[in-house]
């Protein structure tokens, strides 16, 4: 039963100002919406350009709901095409990632294609000859997306032809990945391994908003977090120094206060971050040599500025977390309405102590793995939502926490860390980028 | 005198009281520096600068033992439940004048919770050592076959 079609201002009615329609979360039209328009129309996270060293290197990941690959061409350029064959639809390339040399050749007819996307040979040529073949998609070769941006070795795409700027729709928001990516005393990250990969039977946006929900983690993570304090505090002994993995937990018991006073920064289009002005990953012990390290490339002052920033989690809307301060980046990726893979890979700081890669890859699996005691904590909340989500009584979402009736949508502002308002943030850019390509352009509702 | 037949007979039960629930005893067949490790990759050989599932000493399962029991550990109610399902252990090493015990096992792994029930397969690979009389687990490694697929929640161990 279609029942929001592209109705614009039915997509719209959904977002209230503090509140949210559960159909966002658990109606399925909405779902195959949402990867209709709020995906081609937003720039998301495709892969990172240290995945793709060589020519010929290449990346499968979907943008949206959307097999695509990304490749590293013969003259350094990185390309990016859907992943089908323009003769009978064949996925080019298989794997998460690989080298295919000078071109891609794919396997059910030999059709091949230069690194660039573009048709380089077809077996018996001469068969298509005045067949009106020049005139086909298939002559352009792979269906190449344009709109391909890479910052600092961050890429992104926007799978819509016409839309919003990735200046524009990131704007400050990218201090982030830049503080991520200047904490590497050679100013550069490196992908070394696969991601952790857990699925998530809940929507997508679940898992983003709580990326910013600073009023969960004493509670709902009392059972992991809370253990690992209490059980510390009773196995220590006389040993003075916290272990690694302590000091990991344990900040997630951090009181409502702490949450309060280190603040939400809010941006345009839906990004934001939580930790502003300092946050759960601040105390962590330094590591030998890093500190020395840092001050060489970038001097005492700038040295201190870049550690000095210690954000907590920072949204990419629609589906990225990053967290810089321990070169961590979630990506929330759809596939059901009720069903989300979440990848998260971890970057290695390029020069930095293998301490503080090794303390990365400890809070990556604490935290976001399949056997994550605190991951565990959080899919039962986002299992429970989904379910609760069918009942009647009640269909609406209440995100009015520290709600301010004259709140301008699309700011940046630094607010009280307990907030709601990066949610409602969210979804103030969610009615935007899923209503912008429809005909009547859609306004969150009054 | 360690057997053969001690080292299998210590595989069994071990499996036995992970089925059992009997986690305190199933934690005192750790050796102090025993460590329970699930990698993610295949043949992988670092457990610290390459990324795994799991790598925990005795504090870190004295943590999920004492939270598969919290009043408020909610993704515990209701609460799993395992299965071992294993092949007669493959002896790699029983020597006991080296002190070297190792043995590799090929298990199917069944967890469940409430109508969700959930299969694993893969080797365990017991790196043993003897304290006093016993045998005490010095590394207990689990290659999943299939480590690089997402998975639900894993609350148990394997
Ligand atoms: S499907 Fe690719 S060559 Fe035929
Ligand atoms: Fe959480």
């Amino acid at each position: 039963m279609a029942r929001y079609g592209k109705d614009a201002r039915a997509i719209g009615g959904l977002v209230r100002d503090a509140e949210v329609h559960r159909d966002v979360y658990v109606d399925p039209e909405i779902f195959e919406l949402e990867m209709e328009h709020l995906f081609p129309n937003s720039w998301i996270y495709v892969g990172h350009a240290s995945q793709l060293l060589k020519p010929g290197d290449f990346i499968t990941a979907t943008v949206g709901r959307q097999p695509v690959v990304a490749s590293r061409h013969t003259d350094g350029s990185i390309h990016l095409f859907y992943n089908r064959c323009p003769h009978k639809g064949v996925k080019i390339a298989s794997e998460p990632c690989g080298n295919t040399g000078k071109f891609f050749r794919c396997p059910y007819h030999a059709w091949s294609f230069k690194t660039d996307g573009s048709l380089l040979a077809i077996p018996l040529k001469k068969g298509y000859e005045g067949t009106g073949f020049t005139d086909t998609q298939a002559n352009d070769g792979l269906s190449r997306i344009r709109n391909v941006v890479v910052y600092r070795d961050f890429i992104f795409a926007r799978l819509s032809e016409n839309g919003i700027g990735f200046e524009d729709y990131f704007g400050e928001s990218l201090s982030t990945i830049d503080n991520m990516v200047d904490r590497s005393p050679e100013g550069k990250l490196a992908v070394m391994a696969a991601p952790i990969r857990y699925m998530h039977t809940c929507n997508w946006k679940m898992l983003v908003e709580n990326q910013t929900d600073t009023c969960h983690p004493m509670v709902a993570h009392e059972s992991s977090a809370g253990t690992a304090i209490k059980v510390w505090q009773r196995e220590q002994g006389d040993s003075k120094e916290t272990p690694m993995a302590v000091q990991l937990y344990g900040p997630f018991m951090s009181p409502y206060e702490f949450y309060e006073q280190s603040g939400i920064r809010i941006w345009p289009n839906g990004h934001g971050h939580t930790g502003v002005a300092n946050s759960i990953h601040s105390n962590y012990s330094d590591v030998e040599g890093y500190l020395d390290q840092m001050i060489a490339t970038y001097g005492e002052k700038r040295a201190h500025e870049i550690l000095g920033e210690v954000r907590h989690n920072t949204v990419y809307f629609p589906n990225i977390m990053v967290k810089g301060a321990v070169q961590i980046l979630r990506n929330f990726i759809p596939i059901a309405v009720d069903r989300t893979l979440v990848e998260s890979w971890v970057y290695r700081l390029v020069g930095a102590p293998d301490k503080l890669y090794e303390r990365a890859l400890m809070y990556n699996r604490f935290i976001n793995a399949p056997t994550s005691i605190v991951g565990h904590d959080d899919l039962e909340m986002y299992e429970r939502a989904q379910e609760g989500l069918k009942t009647n009584g009640n269909q609406w979402v209440n995100l009015r926490r520290l709600y301010e009736s004259d709140e301008e949508p699309d700011v940046t502002a630094v607010i009280n860390g307990t907030s709601e308002r990066q949610m409602r943030n969210q979804f103030h850019a969610w009615a935007k980028f899923m209503t912008m390509d429809m005909d009547q352009p859609g306004e969150a509702a009054e | 005198m360690i057997t053969e037949k001690t080292i299998t007979d210590f595989i069994y039960r071990e499996a036995d009281l992970l089925d059992t629930m009997q986690w305190q005893a199933w934690l005192d067949l750790f050796h102090p520096e025993g460590r329970y490790w699930m990698p993610l990759e295949w043949q992988q050989q670092d457990p610290v600068l390459q990324p795994s599932l799991m790598y925990e000493d005795l504090l870190l399962m004295k943590v999920r033992i004492e939270r598969l029991a919290g009043e408020r550990t909610f993704s515990q109610k209701p609460k799993s439940r395992c299965h071992h399902l294993l092949q007669a252990p493959q002896i790699l090493a029983c020597d006991p004048a080296a002190g070297i015990f190792r043995a590799k096992t090929s298990y199917i792994y069944t967890e469940t919770r409430g109508d969700a029930l959930e299969r694993f397969s893969g080797w365990a690979s017991h790196d043993l050592v003897r304290v006093g009389d016993d045998l005490k687990i010095r590394l207990k490694r689990i290659d999943l076959v299939n480590f690089d697929a997402p998975f639900g929640n894993i609350q148990l161990f394997m």
